[in-house]
């Protein structure tokens, strides 16, 4: 099996941003909407095929078989939700991608001797623990499996301090010694900044904290693709969490609302109730 | 890819990602939420890179769980954001038979 060389996988991967932009800006308006979503697929695609025949990879057909697995659980899932329930199934999905990512950044670390790749590594694994957690703790909201009212307990600031300054000393440990103990200390922090960032917030609020969360997860991925050196995912990752972060602004005053009331409105009293 | 280039594309897609969604109408919020939410599942391509590098049975096992969740997201943004956007072309068709 011959492989592309560089210039024709950073081509194919030029045209797969390009239909991310497209897909973009197709979805921004009612009659381009459905053709956007289209291209974006098709230039996911491409991407994907462009990946195997890039670099010589092994294990192949457990990949295959574990896209496979995925699409075998996504598509039926995403087929048969009632229009009542896609905002918790787009958290769900939000989740795993960030949890992915934090995946890929962790396996890299032992490849990684640049300080500047492993700040890469350090932010990729917090901010995907971070919107894993969270988008759980979304779908819990919504699917009504907790409480959709603000849930705060004495001295969650301080708690929520606490486990902020563990995680940027466990990051800079990670940095400075690239140890493979702390970034699973840095992961579980991840995922209680996670929980603790989401819980206090009330129901209504609640999508624009996915939206929030999903430019989070972009963010995630384009740090990724410093941490593998890869332009696609940072450019993707980068659109993400820009269109994500304008998207929740936009989403935020349509509801009257300001993003830090939303999120750390509960501590001064003045949350949504759910 | 040197750092300054690889900031100069960073810059350059936040300005594009800002300007492409600026002129959403509130009706498109949810599924443009949905389709961006789609494209970050590319991180498969991340996945597929670490587990096709992967020599350590622990390391494969990671990076093939990251595959797959890296595919749900993917496969399945795409398609819950295509059937958001046919339950609003349905609308259409019905109202207009109706008058």
């Amino acid at each position: 099996m011959s492989l592309l060389t560089p210039e024709w996988t950073a081509l194919l991967y030029l045209v797969a941003a390009v239909c991310f932009i497209l897909a973009l800006k197709g979805l921004s308006s009612p009659k381009t909407a459905r053709r956007g979503n289209a291209i974006g697929a098709a230039g996911a695609l491409v991407a994907v095929i462009t990946v195997f025949f890039s670099a010589r990879l092994e294990n192949i057909p457990l990949i295959l078989a574990a896209i496979a697995v995925g699409s075998a659980i996504a598509v039926p899932v995403a087929r048969r939700v009632q229009m009542t329930q896609m905002p918790q199934l787009v958290a769900l999905f939000n989740g795993v991608g960030g949890g992915a990512a934090a995946l890929v950044a962790a396996l890299e670390l032992s490849h990684s001797e640049d300080s500047w790749v492993r700040l890469a590594v350090v932010f990729t694994m917090l901010v995907g623990a971070v919107s894993f957690a969270g988008s759980a703790v979304t779908v819990g909201k919504l699917q009504e499996l907790i409480s959709t009212r603000p849930l705060l307990f004495p001295g969650m600031p301080w708690v929520m301090g606490a486990v902020m300054l563990g995680a940027v000393v466990s990051g800079a440990l990670v940095v400075l010694s690239g140890s493979v103990g702390w970034s699973l200390a840095l992961l579980g922090l991840g995922l209680a900044a996670g929980l603790l960032l989401v819980l206090p917030v009330g129901g209504a609020d609640v999508p624009i904290v996915i939206s929030l969360l999903n430019a989070f997860t972009g963010l995630a991925v384009a740090a990724s693709g410093v941490v593998l050196g890869n332009v696609l995912l940072l450019v993707a990752g980068t659109l993400v969490g820009a269109s994500g972060t304008i998207l929740t602004k936009v989403m935020a005053s349509a509801m009257g609302r300001g993003v830090t009331g939303i999120m750390f409105g509960a501590f001064k009293g003045g949350s949504t109730a759910g | 890819m040197g750092p300054v280039a690889l900031l100069t594309v960073v810059v350059l897609a936040v300005f594009v990602g800002f300007e492409v969604v600026s002129k959403v109408t509130s009706k498109l919020h949810t599924p443009l939420m949905s389709g961006a939410n789609a494209i970050h599942g590319i991180i498969l391509v991340g996945a597929i890179i670490v587990a096709g590098q992967a020599g350590d049975p622990w390391v494969l096992g990671i990076a093939l769980l990251a595959v797959v969740l890296a595919t749900v997201n993917l496969v399945g943004g795409f398609v819950v954001t295509d059937r958001m956007l046919e339950m609003f072309s349905v609308h259409k068709p019905l109202r207009k038979s109706a008058q």
